[in-house]
This record gives C-alpha cells, structure tokens and sequence, in this order.
C-alpha cells in the first residue's frame, strides 16, 4: 500500500514543481546571477563585474534612504495594525447584536485595491487643497488646510501612508484574531475567575494573550513582511507625470526605478538591490522572531 | 473578553456605552472612504461614468476586459495545478516527498516582492511582455496554497478514499469524484482569495502591461491617477467601475472569503 510511486506523484505535482522551478526558483538563481555581471540593458549579460553592484548600490544613498523609509514605515505600520487590529477583535468579539454587519464593515476595505485606496485618500480624504475630508475636519477647530502629501517637514505624509494601510488590512487581521479567540476554551475564563481574576484586565492578561500568541506571532510576521514590501500606495499616493518625490521611496519603488523605469534599465544594479532587500526581510524577521521569544521567557509577562 | 453571564452592574452598562461609541465611530470612519467613492464616482451621473468608456486617454474597457480574463484564468489554473501538488503532496507515496515539500515551503521564506524583478527577466526572455501569457502564468504556481490544499486534504478521512480504491477508482478518479466533490467549501475559499488577489494586484501587471493595450484596470487607473492633469471626476467614476466586480464577489461569498482568510492567514 505504502510503496513508492514516483510516476503517480510527479503527475499530480509535477505541473507545480516545473511552474514554481521555473518562475521562482530560477529567477532566485539568476537574481544572484545577475548581480555579479554589468546588465545595463540586457538580461544575459557577459561582463563579470564581481561585487562592483553590490557596492554601487550600499553606498548609492538612494537605496540606503529607501531601506531606512521602509523602516520607518514598518515601525509604524506594524505596532499600530496589531493593537488596533487586537481591540477590534476584542470590541467584535464581545458584541451579540449586529456581529456580522459590523465584522463585515471593518473587512469591506479587504476587497479594495491599493490604487483606488490610494485616489481616495489623494484626492479625497488629504488632498494638498482647502477641501478634502481631512481639512474639512480641520476647519471645524479653526485650524488651516494642510498640504498632507508634499509636507515633508514634519512628515505629514505618514499620516496619509500609514492610514491607508490601516484602512486597508486591519480587518483582515482582526478576523484573523477573532478566529484565534473564538478557539480559547471557556473553560479557562472560568478556571481564572474561580482562582480570583478580575473579569476584564487579568483574564486578558493571563488567559486571552497567551491564548493568543502563536497567532499573534503569524499577525507581526505577515505584516512586517508585507510592510517591507510595499509599493501601490507609496507609487500612487506619491508619484505623479513628473516623476516620484524623493522623500518616502520604498526600496521597491527605487527597485522599479533603476531597473524597468527611467532610472537606465540597470538590471544587475537592482538584482543586487532585490538581493539585498531579501537579507533586510530576513534578518528583521528573524530579530523580532528573538524579541518576541525574549517577551515571552520574561516572568510574568 | 466574553460577555459574562453575570448580572449587568453599572460599570458594565458604562463599558457596553463605551464600545458601541468606539464601534459606531469606528465604523462611520471605515465606511467613509467608501462613501466618498459612491459621492464622487456615481454621484456625478451616468454620463461620467459613460466618459470612462469612451475616454481616449487610458483604454478602459480593454483594461476591464483584461483583468476579467487575467482573475479569472489566473484563480481557475491556480486552484487546479495547486490543488493536484497538494494531493500529490498529501496522499500519494513517495520516497523523496518530504524533500519536495520542504523544497516548496522554502521558496516561501523569499519575498515575492524580491523576485518580481528576476520573474520579469524569465518572463521577457520567454517573450511574454505585454502578453496575456505574461501577466497569468507566472501567478499560477503559488507555494502557499500548494500547501494549504496539502493541509486540508490530510485531513480528509483516508477510508473513504480506500472506499473509491476499492469501487475500482484510479488515484485520479479518487482526487476528482470524492475528495473534490467533498472539501467544495476549501475550494471556494481558496478560488475568491484568488480571484480578488488577482484583480488587485498592481505591481506585476504595471511591469509586465508594458503595452496599453495590455494594462489591466488597475494600472489604467494609475495611470489616470498620475497624469499630467488628472480629471478627478472621471478618475473617481472609473475607480467605482473597477471595485463593482469585486464588490459582487465579495457579497456573493463573504463566509467563504472569511473562511479563506482564517485558514490561509494562520498558515502564512
């Protein structure tokens, strides 16, 4: 019954294998590949260049700028998606009227694109001009209109960043945690009741957060990821016919700059970029991978 | 925090206040954008949203009729060719099938955001630019829903694939009449993350469209959001157009988009 049988099983996933070999396992390979030759302008090149992209780019201060406004932007992102999304999914959890209207409220925007969330909040919400929901907001307390998008001191463009993002994704997480909560066992609130913890403040901390860990994990790991990966808002919020600000450049928009845009169609330039990037994910992840251990190894925490 | 059998003492009723004020706010500011999208879309008449179509700059209904097609034969292939690796992967014995797996759960750990660049210079070599062949097949081959089918077809009870074997069933006659038939529900939550993934996405279709005339609806309304004088109104009546699809989607197959969400999140 348990023999092994190749032919059968590379039928059924060897369509798979062949598609992933092809369009991720070899554009990994000759990502690295590309690196190392000078491909301005071609995608087989012949001219060996050794590490020369790889200095080009960590002393371009283009590329350093991008990672450090990713980094700011994931500083943001991060931390304020998981607590509004954990209080969302505490407030919808804890309502019996109206459950699915309100859950569904919260995931509508799941269905919207970055670039119409991006018109909206361009020219809707923070347009540079008096009107605008924002500054209609802000005319209520008598404070002028703001140029949301173009002040870059102070960097009033986060705010219209990040809230997009909120918008965007925090109905997704919360379901993902209303889901996680609905799996602790009631019992255990009761247990932590008889043994005299208070029904709001203590049993979330000694039964609902640690209930709640592995998927609070997964909910800062698929956000910093994604976070360091962000492109639609920043391009369409941002740029324009004129070209893009220098202020707020992702290192994928420099990315799709220097190698498919205006920038010279450098590809070896941005396969060292995209190399890069992928070292800068990884070693973030895994150092909040460590804090999150160390949180948890603390007592009483 | 559960609401708790316990009778209501004034600080509960102040706290239940309290989180209908939070939740009605917040709702009102969820719901906002949308409401300016209605506002500013349809809200000007039919007649704008008629410009859209007829509109010289940006070719719209091409752009929509691009994206149909790419959603639609991007999710149907995905699902198929994934949901065979994941039963593969699952049920059928071979030796080196953990070496695969592991093998596909480590192209997951690479951003896809990192390989964009590199999948482009496969996909122009294979003259796939600006071709519809460009903007689909790449998208087909997703390591996670491989993955994900594999998780739920382990749970499939195996006495009744035995029950198929035994009817005279091949393996394949076994994955089509009894375990499709029976995890339809996995299959649809799986087909409208897809779908709606599909329609989004932005940066793909903006490297590979290089040509107007294969822009998908998203980056035909970029490309309306960056020009040089952007007509607010006919860029919002366009915007309202794009999201009507998904919109029905997501009427049509909220439960099983919830349900996606659940099972595929927790596994990323």
């Amino acid at each position: 019954m348990t023999r092994s049988r190749p032919l059968a099983f590379w039928l059924f996933v060897g369509p798979f294998a062949v598609g992933l070999l092809l369009f991720t396992g070899l554009p990994i390979a000759w990502s690295g590949y590309l690196s190392l030759f000078d491909a301005r302008g071609t995608v087989t090149p012949t001219r060996f260049t050794g590490l020369d992209n790889y200095a080009a780019i960590l002393t371009d201060r283009a590329f350093l700028d991008s990672v450090g406004t990713v980094t700011a932007f994931a500083a943001l992102v991060v931390p304020a998606t998981t607590v509004l999304a954990l209080g969302l999914a505490l407030l919808l959890n804890g309502i019996t009227v109206a459950r699915a209207f309100f859950r569904s409220v919260f995931f509508l925007p799941f269905a919207c694109s970055y670039v119409v969330a991006a018109l909206l909040w361009r020219s809707a919400l923070f347009p540079g001009t008096a009107d605008g929901a924002a500054n209609t907001a802000l005319g209520w307390f008598n404070i002028d209109p703001l140029a949301w998008t173009g002040t870059v001191d102070p960097p009033l463009y986060w705010v219209v960043l990040v809230s997009a993002r909120l918008w965007l994704q925090l109905g997704f997480y919360a379901i993902l945690l209303i889901a996680a909560l609905q799996r602790i066992p009631q019992h255990l609130y009761e247990a932590a009741w008889v043994d005299g913890a208070s029904p709001r403040w203590q049993s979330f901390r000694h039964v609902t957060l640690p209930g709640l860990r592995g998927t609070l994990v997964a909910v800062l790991t698929l956000n910093l990821i994604n976070a360091y990966q962000a492109f639609d808002e920043f391009y369409n919020i941002l740029g324009d016919s004129r070209g893009y600000p220098p202020f707020a450049r992702p290192p994928l928009v420099y990315l799709y700059y220097t190698s498919l845009g205006s920038g010279g169609q450098d590809l070896g330039r941005g396969s060292a970029g995209a190399v890069v990037l992928a070292l800068v994910i990884a070693l973030v992840t895994l150092l909040s991978g460590r804090a999150l251990r160390g949180v948890r190894r603390e007592p009483g925490r | 925090m559960r609401p708790v059998g316990r009778r209501r003492s004034t600080s509960g009723r102040v706290g239940a206040l309290a989180r209908w004020t939070v939740l009605l706010l917040a709702s009102a500011l969820f719901l906002l954008p949308f409401a300016l999208l209605l506002r500013d879309g349809v809200g000007t008449g039919w007649a704008t949203v008629r410009q859209v179509f007829t509109t010289t700059d940006v070719p719209f209904a091409r752009s929509l009729l691009n994206s149909t097609t790419v959603a639609v034969l991007q999710t149907a292939g995905q699902v198929l060719v994934c949901s065979l690796a994941g039963y593969g992967l699952a049920r059928v014995p071979y030796r080196h099938a953990n070496r695969v797996l592991a093998a596909i759960v480590a192209t997951l750990m690479v951003p896809t955001a990192v390989t964009f660049l590199p999948t482009f210079v496969v996909v122009s070599s294979l003259g796939w630019v600006s071709d519809l062949r460009g903007l689909v097949v790449p998208g087909l081959f997703s390591a996670l829903n491989a993955f994900l089918f594999r998780q739920c077809f382990l749970d499939f009870p195996a006495e009744l694939e035995e029950a198929g074997t035994l009817d005279g069933l091949s393996r394949w006659g076994v994955f089509r009449r009894i375990v499709v038939p029976n995890r339809l529900g996995f299959f649809a939550a799986i087909a409208v993350i897809d779908f709606i993934g599909a329609w989004n996405q932005f940066l793909w279709p903006l490297v590979i469209a290089q040509d107007s005339s294969s822009w998908t609806v998203q980056v035909a309304l970029s490309a309306l959001l960056t020009a040089q004088n952007p007509r607010t109104t006919l860029l919002f009546a366009a915007a309202a157009v794009s999201v009507l699809p998904i919109a029905l989607v997501f009427a049509l197959l909220q439960r099983h988009l919830v349900r996606g969400v659940t099972e595929t999140g927790l596994n990323g």
